[in-house]
């Protein structure tokens, strides 16, 4: 039976579609009070008194909280890239004696209803001592204020370095710089952040709304409560989107749990748009300094990097996540044979950044591809022809760069690049699109074409559990400590144990994100879910098949090899006597229980590229994107069609982030893209269609099923190519160098060049961009 | 305005008798006092669409409406889009060619969708595209919206 590979319906979705599907603010339990929290007004302050006298009156409301009142529960910590010294920057659950960003809890109200919480809320009044804010982390390192002597704004930096950089820009034949700054994104998914904690007997608590990483949360939550984490249980139900930065522990989680438990009541908070663009999780804006040491012809000998991540008023869970996979990852697929990298972690007052979809990579392969567009000008070379000239080649694969990311080594498992090269450029008739392009600007159009290219990584460890077991009526119920954020988990899995079972996926029901029912889940991020629970269910439906044969055998009297399993019955072929798997768990008695274990040390790295084709209208400096190609070899595709989805929604993330999507602040901190009509994302309108090529030609060597990540690389080089894809439809090379790329940045750098002459890039300063 | 106001709301051929305050949104009205959450809240300022419903005919945004100036029309929504278990058209085609991720935005897609068929059956792709940018999705980058939209139009028309 083939089902992996099949471009399979999910099973997921009926109650999606019907309006049955179960999101946190779906949820109401009887007794409920409903949680509003009071965020800072301003971007940086002293803190005095917290007036909530008038709040606590108003009808319906049960408590107001703040600082005072959870003084004993400390600031979330660090669930990754724990780095010495960022401690002290932690996000307390309410503010403590500052206020560092517009948005930042404050205070809390608890009332009867959802209305009676936001009227209160209304009338709490924080005493705050303004101060000014810090907003532009190039400033330099800056301060983070304390009741103390203030602290360094610059609490740490990541250096990666290997091979000997001076020698390569000692016998270099030139040396190139590019700047490269990507603006603040995030992933905004349509469904805003909420939790519903519900007290139950014997102090014990359940959370919904968990996502992502339950387990990690759920011991997390135990221990800033100082509870055992056995009395508390979270559960994930439907989720609107992820990317990266949902599921995330917050501080609402934390309040939500403690004031239940403290109140005695179930307590729900759902966030509004507005608190959800102050509040979740930031990303990106970084700002790059490249400089290379390149041969005559276009080799990278050598390459050094300086960069900043902004990364707003508190480090958050992710630690010093973003700046380490920024370093690891901006070599991408090229050889450079030296290298270092320092990345400089530095607090602004914006609201705390994380990881968003493609964290680093993003951003450190826009800034990695602008300057192999340079490298190519300089030279006077086709920028594909530098690329392909510095292109890891397939006979070095394994290659291990000498670095770790995210505490793993570095080390490229397959690939052969080039290959994937020659072909998008073939599929997708690069050679066609840029005559076209050409013919187009010789008539007068700004059409252009863009090409970039990058390196991904997937299937992070370090283990993960699949239990599989046949309930009453036949249906194997598989249950997983991953996360389902949406892009479907189910079928993906469902997949790989109907393949190795025989069944249709529809006789397979996925059990994600409950901590009840399995005790070990590392969930859903970097692109682990199929490499890491894909394999784990392989295992396990594997050993469920050899466990049914073994007790069929027993049943129908012939040994197991003579057997077979399909249909979700059992046949002795000779004789034709059947037994279904219903009746072969009722006698072994423990439903076939089967466990399957995946553990895995190293990341592995899908790669691809992408060719974007925009039109830029010289009036109002609007930038169309008419085509979009991306590449992929995801190493195996369970699904192609839910992997072709995960790579056209990526692009269109990509495509936002490279034109659209921007927080910005005012001079005095207050954000400016509050809501939807302000943080501009793609529309139907916007998107051109997306062609993608999936290619199985590198299957990951760390897994049996050859499989790698597919949910990030539709994002990585949109800003890249659709840069370069600007330039050319300009005829301005090296004019973008910096994402978004709005109208009016793109105004703006048109009459500084009409007003300069075409000024080279280095010369500009980082404020400008 | 917190003085509640006796309404009856008919959702999907069903009367709701409800007691709302002059300031409840058409959305909140549907998801608290009617249970019926399938249509949900994606900006509560009328950008993302995610709330869309059918009131006489018309897609609008139900947090744009007060629950008030819904009386004495008709509501439809997610949940009276199949005929009992057979799904409509545009819900199957949504499945069959994986318009949908996390679901969250499919609602008011479908209703949006819906609308837009319903008054022009024979939409253009330029037209429909148009239409659908009304809504916002943060996972699926419209293609397979359309994809399914399209289809489901065809197989409507038939």
């Amino acid at each position: 039976m083939t089902v992996i590979g099949k471009p399979l319906p999910r099973i997921e979705d009926p109650p999606l579609l019907t309006g049955q599907g179960r999101f946190l603010a779906d949820l109401q339990v009887p007794g409920m009070l409903h949680m509003r929290v009071v965020r800072a007004p301003v971007a940086l302050g002293r803190l005095g008194e917290i007036d909530t006298v008038d709040a606590a009156a108003m009808p319906g409301v049960v408590a107001v909280w703040t600082a005072a009142d959870i003084a004993t529960l400390p600031p979330v910590d660090f669930r990754m890239t724990r780095i010495a010294g960022l401690e002290a920057y932690r996000q307390p659950l309410l503010a403590r004696d500052f206020v560092r960003y517009v948005g930042e809890p404050v205070a809390l109200v608890f009332a009867d209803g959802a209305h009676a919480a936001e009227d209160a809320a209304e009338a709490v009044f924080c005493d705050i001592d303004e101060m000014a804010p810090r907003l532009d982390p190039a400033d330099g390192p800056g301060a983070f204020p304390t009741t103390d002597e203030p602290l360094s704004g610059e609490p740490a930096t990541v250096t990666k370095a290997y091979g000997d950089l001076d020698a390569a820009f000692a016998g270099a034949h030139a040396v190139i710089e590019v700047e490269a700054r990507v603006g603040r994104h995030s992933g905004v998914p349509l469904e805003t952040r909420g939790a519903l904690a519900v007290p139950g007997e014997g102090e014990t608590l359940v959370l919904h709304g968990a996502a992502k990483v339950p387990h990690y949360n759920r011991d997390a939550i135990a221990r800033m409560l100082g509870r055992d984490p056995a009395t508390i249980q979270l559960s994930e139900g439907h989720v609107g989107g992820g990317f990266g930065i949902r599921g995330e522990l917050y501080p609402e989680d934390v309040l939500v749990c403690a004031a239940a438990l403290r109140l005695g009541r179930p307590v729900k908070w759902v966030e509004d748009r507005r608190e959800h663009l102050m509040a979740a999780n930031h990303a990106r804006d970084q700002r790059y300094r490249l400089r290379a040491a390149v041969d005559g012809d276009g080799f990278l000998r050598g390459l050094e990097a300086e960069f900043i991540t902004d990364q707003g008023a508190y480090i958050r869970t992710h630690g010093g996540t973003v700046t380490d996979l920024s370093a690891a990852m901006l070599p991408g697929p090229y050889l450079i044979p030296a290298y270092r990298a320092t990345g400089h972690i530095r607090l602004t007052n914006k609201t705390p950044a994380g990881t968003y979809r493609a964290p680093g990579r993003f951003e450190s392969t826009f800034a990695r591809e602008r300057l192999m567009d340079a490298i190519a000008r300089r030279l006077g070379h086709d920028p594909l022809a530098v690329r392909r000239r510095n292109l890891i080649p397939a006979a070095s694969m394994p290659h291990d760069r000498g670095i770790d990311a995210l505490g793993t080594p570095l080390v490229y498992d397959s690939g052969d690049y080039a290959d994937l090269l020659d072909r998008a450029e073939a599929h997708f008739d690069l050679g066609g699109l840029r005559a076209e392009a050409a013919a187009r600007r010789a008539a007068g159009e700004a059409v252009g074409v863009g090409v970039a290219l990058f390196v991904e990584k997937s299937g992070l460890g370090p283990r993960d559990v699949v239990h599989l077991r046949v309930l009453d009526d036949g249906t194997v119920e598989a249950v997983t400590g991953v996360a389902s954020i949406g892009q479907g988990v189910e079928t993906v899995l469902a997949q790989i144990a109907a393949e190795e079972l025989d069944l249709p996926i529809t006789g397979i029901r996925v059990v994600h994100g409950q901590t009840a029912r399995i005790g070990y889940g590392m969930g859903a991020f970097a692109s682990r879910v199929t490499v890491m629970a894909g394999t784990a269910m392989q295992i396990a439906a594997r050993t469920l098949r050899d466990r049914a044969l073994a007790v069929a055998a027993e049943m129908l009297q012939s040994p197991p090899e003579a057997l077979c399993l399909g249909g979700g019955t059992v046949i002795r072929p000779d004789s034709g006597a059947t037994v279904s798997l219903a009746q072969i768990a009722a006698h072994a008695g423990d439903g076939l229980f089967s466990e399957g274990v995946f553990d895995a040390d190293h990341m592995n790295y899908p790669y691809g590229v992408h060719i974007a084709r925009v039109r830029v209208d010289r009036a109002t400096c609007g930038v169309t994107v008419e085509r979009y190609a991306v590449a992929y070899d995801v190493g195996r595709a369970v699904n192609p069609m839910l992997v072709e989805g995960q790579i056209v929604g990526a692009a269109a993330q990509g495509i936002g982030g490279a034109l659209m999507e921007e927080f910005v602040y005012s001079p005095d901190g207050q954000p400016l893209a509050a809501s939807l009509a302000d943080y501009l994302m793609p529309s139907a309108a916007e998107m051109p269609a997306v062609e993608v090529l999936i290619r199985e030609d590198a299957p990951s060597p760390q897994n049996p099923l050859g499989v790698k990540g597919a949910g990030e690389g539709g994002l990585t080089a949109a800003g890249a190519a659709i840069a370069a894809a600007i330039d050319d439809a300009l005829a301005r090379p090296g004019l973008v160098r910096a994402l978004p790329v709005s109208p009016d940045r793109l105004h703006r750098w048109l009459q500084a060049d009409r007003s300069r002459g075409d000024v080279p890039m280095r010369r500009c300063a980082p404020k400008t961009i | 305005m917190t003085e509640k106001r006796r309404i009856v709301l008919t959702v999907n051929g069903t009367e709701h008798a409800i007691a709302v305050e002059p300031r409840c949104t058409l959305a909140d009205a549907l998801r608290e006092e009617c249970r019926l959450t399938g249509t949900h809240l994606g900006c509560e300022h009328g950008v993302c669409g995610a709330c869309t419903v059918l009131v006489d005919g018309a897609a609008v945004r139900a947090c744009l409406m007060f629950a008030v100036q819904a009386e004495g029309r008709t509501v439809r929504t997610v949940e009276g889009l199949a005929e009992g278990d057979r799904m409509h058209p545009l819900q199957r085609a949504f499945q069959e060619h994986h318009g949908l991720q996390c679901g969250f935005c499919t609602p008011g897609f479908l209703m949006l969708a819906a609308g837009v068929l319903e008054e022009t059956p024979d939409i253009d792709d330029a037209g429909l595209r148009e239409a659908l940018s009304s809504n916002l999705c943060r996972c699926t980058g419209y293609q397979n919206i359309v994809k399914a939209v399209r289809a489901a139009a065809s197989e409507m028309r038939r």
